[in-house]
């Protein structure tokens, strides 16, 4: 048995540019760990000598393949896939992040491989068999996977982050693969940098619900509090479709999955799509004036009142 | 310019799903049923690229047994022209339905092939990948936005952080996110006038796919309850709370 992680790379500074593992990609190899067996991460970019000696380091790593080359300078799936599909007989099993990138590119890899795959698995019961969620989290399904490769996407909120280690894998360089018919091409991107921390990966997360009432609102009421707290702001789907907040903050079934040590939801529902996204926070906080919320349901600590009020006063007093 | 429209027949999104007794499964016996969202999303986007003069005809196909007829009907009421019901009494897994797709494809050759990003029901979010390296074709994955534009399209994808744009020569799989629009509402003429369109069948055996799939679910359970929370009586409570847990010093 030996597993293949595919790494997604961020820009961890925006003036030079540089790059490192993602957290999520980190939360992969502790799903690896859990199966057991040697773990190669596969380093997919151009320019990523640096980021490649980074995984090196990563506790419980094997081996890092490099596979630098400018036609790999943005994550195509219609580029990544085939690269990934050169090396897969070497592995049981090939791992990546349900990430947007995860997702993106695995079912392309598994479609090459003619093999059903594994999404979002939540835990790791044996190199087999695995749990993940149907419904928006509503039921668990335990599913066996007989593929002779075994391909999983992890959701990365279920497991920690492998820390790095006095180790240094070997590196090894791959040959590029890639996409010769040119079926698809990177225009542009648009990635939300800000001081504040991430969503996916923050402490704490406030989240706003369309009763905020404005984009303004949203701000001015919810921001203040954020930076005492040192926050994350997320959004209701109500909320990023009535222009209150970016597309990116929404958290949920079909937005980001975040699972913080503290949520506090602020004039939010708790609609099942919602809570798909939140239901793993180690502790939620609700503010609600509507005492029947069904987000009280699943809030820790609920206060029934105004969410104008009660946010200007805790704001003031922490 | 062809659009072909993969739909599917899911439990209604305000419905909360149980599992059965005996664990084999969700408990989907008599729950009210629905075009998945996202799907719908699709279907809109296609008969919104008619309506522009881009698309000549829209095809939408599921697979299922004779009842999920209805959300095709459903998608000709929103205005496709035609549909195909792949018969099937097994529910298939992504692998086997992108390979459905893929012979559907071969005998439609669509220009475009629309999906929902994901199915409500198992969340997967596979099947458009897989079908377009089946295919290999570009792939638009979770698409806020589209312009088809001289054989190619461009399409923006909500990704973590932000959005991509990306460009794919045609044929390509675009997978539809609910920002691509807002699907019309249904007007009854139109569901009257959407029985007249035609619906054909078509046996999966006839397509040469297997149903089976090495990926098979052992047991579903509902997850463990929260443990009950506590309601908080003021403000001063509220912020007692905060100090002990979140205030980060
Ligand atoms: C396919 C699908 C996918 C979806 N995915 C997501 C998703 O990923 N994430 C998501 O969030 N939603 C998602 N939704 C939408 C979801 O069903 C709800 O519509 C949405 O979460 C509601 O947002 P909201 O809580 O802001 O708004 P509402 O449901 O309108 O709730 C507003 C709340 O604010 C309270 N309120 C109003 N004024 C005040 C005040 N002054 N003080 C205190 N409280 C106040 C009200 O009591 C109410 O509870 C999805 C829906 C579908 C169909």
């Amino acid at each position: 048995m030996s597993i293949l992680i595919i790494a997604e790379l961020v820009i961890a500074e925006l003036v030079t540019e540089e790059k490192s593992i993602k957290a999520a990609t980190r939360s992969a190899i502790t799903a690896a760990k859990a199966i057991g067996a040697e773990i190669d991460v596969l380093v997919i970019g151009e320019d990523v000598n640096a980021v490649a000696q980074q995984a090196t380091n990563i506790q419980g790593v094997t081996r890092v393949l490099v596979a630098d080359n400018s036609v790999y300078a943005k994550p195509l799936a219609e580029n990544f896939a085939p690269l990934v599909h050169s090396i897969a007989k070497n592995y049981s099993h090939i791992i990546v992040a349900a990430t947007s990138f995860g997702k993106n590119l695995l079912p392309r890899v598994a479609a090459l491989l003619d093999v059903d795959m594994v999404s979002e698995v939540t835990r790791i019961i044996d190199a087999s068999t695995y749990v993940r969620p149907l419904y928006a989290g509503g039921l668990n399904a335990t599913v066996q996977n007989n593929e002779i490769i075994k391909l999983l996407t992890i959701r990365p909120t279920a497991f920690d982050a492998t820390q790095d280690a006095n180790q240094a894998a070997p590196i090894a360089t791959i040959a590029a693969v890639t996409d010769d018919k040119h079926l698809s091409r990177f225009v542009s991107e648009h990635i939300r940098h800000n001081e504040r921390p991430q969503l996916s990966t923050a402490r704490v997360v406030i989240s706003g619900g369309r009763s905020l009432g404005s984009a303004e609102k949203f701000q001015e009421v919810l921001t203040p509090l954020a930076n005492k707290l040192n926050a994350a702001i997320g959004a209701t789907r109500a909320a990023v479709d009535a222009g209150f907040a970016p597309n990116d903050s929404q958290v949920g079934q079909t937005g980001t999955v975040v699972a913080p040590d503290i949520y506090i939801a602020i004039g939010v529902s708790g609609a099942a799509q919602h809570i798909a996204g939140i239901k793993d926070s180690r502790m939620i906080v609700a503010i609600n004036h509507d005492p029947d919320a069904p987000i009280f349901q699943w809030a820790d600590y609920g206060l029934v009142a105004d969410l104008f009020e009660t946010t200007a006063a805790i704001t003031a007093a922490l | 310019m062809k659009v072909l429209v993969g739909i599917k027949r899911v439990v209604d999104f305000n419905i909360r799903v149980r599992a059965k007794t005996d664990g084999s499964g969700a408990d989907i016996a008599s729950v009210k049923m629905s075009i998945n969202p996202f799907d719908e999303n699709a279907v809109e986007e296609a008969v919104r690229l008619k309506e522009a003069g881009v698309a000549t005809e829209i095809v939408v196909v599921t697979t299922g047994a004779a009842n999920a007829q209805d959300v095709l009907r459903h998608a000709l009421a929103l205005g496709a022209d035609r549909a195909i019901l792949v018969d099937t009494a097994e529910p298939l897994n992504s692998l086997a339905t992108a390979k459905v797709l893929r012979e559907i494809v071969k005998r439609e050759a669509p220009q475009l092939i629309l999906m929902g990003k994901q199915a409500i029901d198992d969340d997967a979010a596979e099947i458009g990948q897989m079908l377009a390296a089946f295919l290999n074709i570009g792939q638009g994955t979770f698409a806020s936005s589209l312009k088809v534009n001289d054989g190619k399209i461009t399409v923006v994808r909500e990704i973590d952080g932000g959005q991509e744009t990306v460009e794919l020569n045609l044929p390509a799989v675009v997978t539809a996110d609910l920002r691509l629009n807002e699907p019309r509402y249904l007007k009854l003429p139109n569901l009257m006038m959407a029985k007249k369109k035609p619906l054909e069948t078509i046996a999966l055996a006839d397509l040469d796919v297997a149903a089976t799939s090495k990926v098979t679910t052992i047991n579903v359970a509902e997850p463990a309850a929260r443990a009950p929370g506590k309601k908080l009586n003021n403000v001063q409570e509220l912020i007692d709370v905060l100090r002990t847990h979140a205030k980060v010093v």
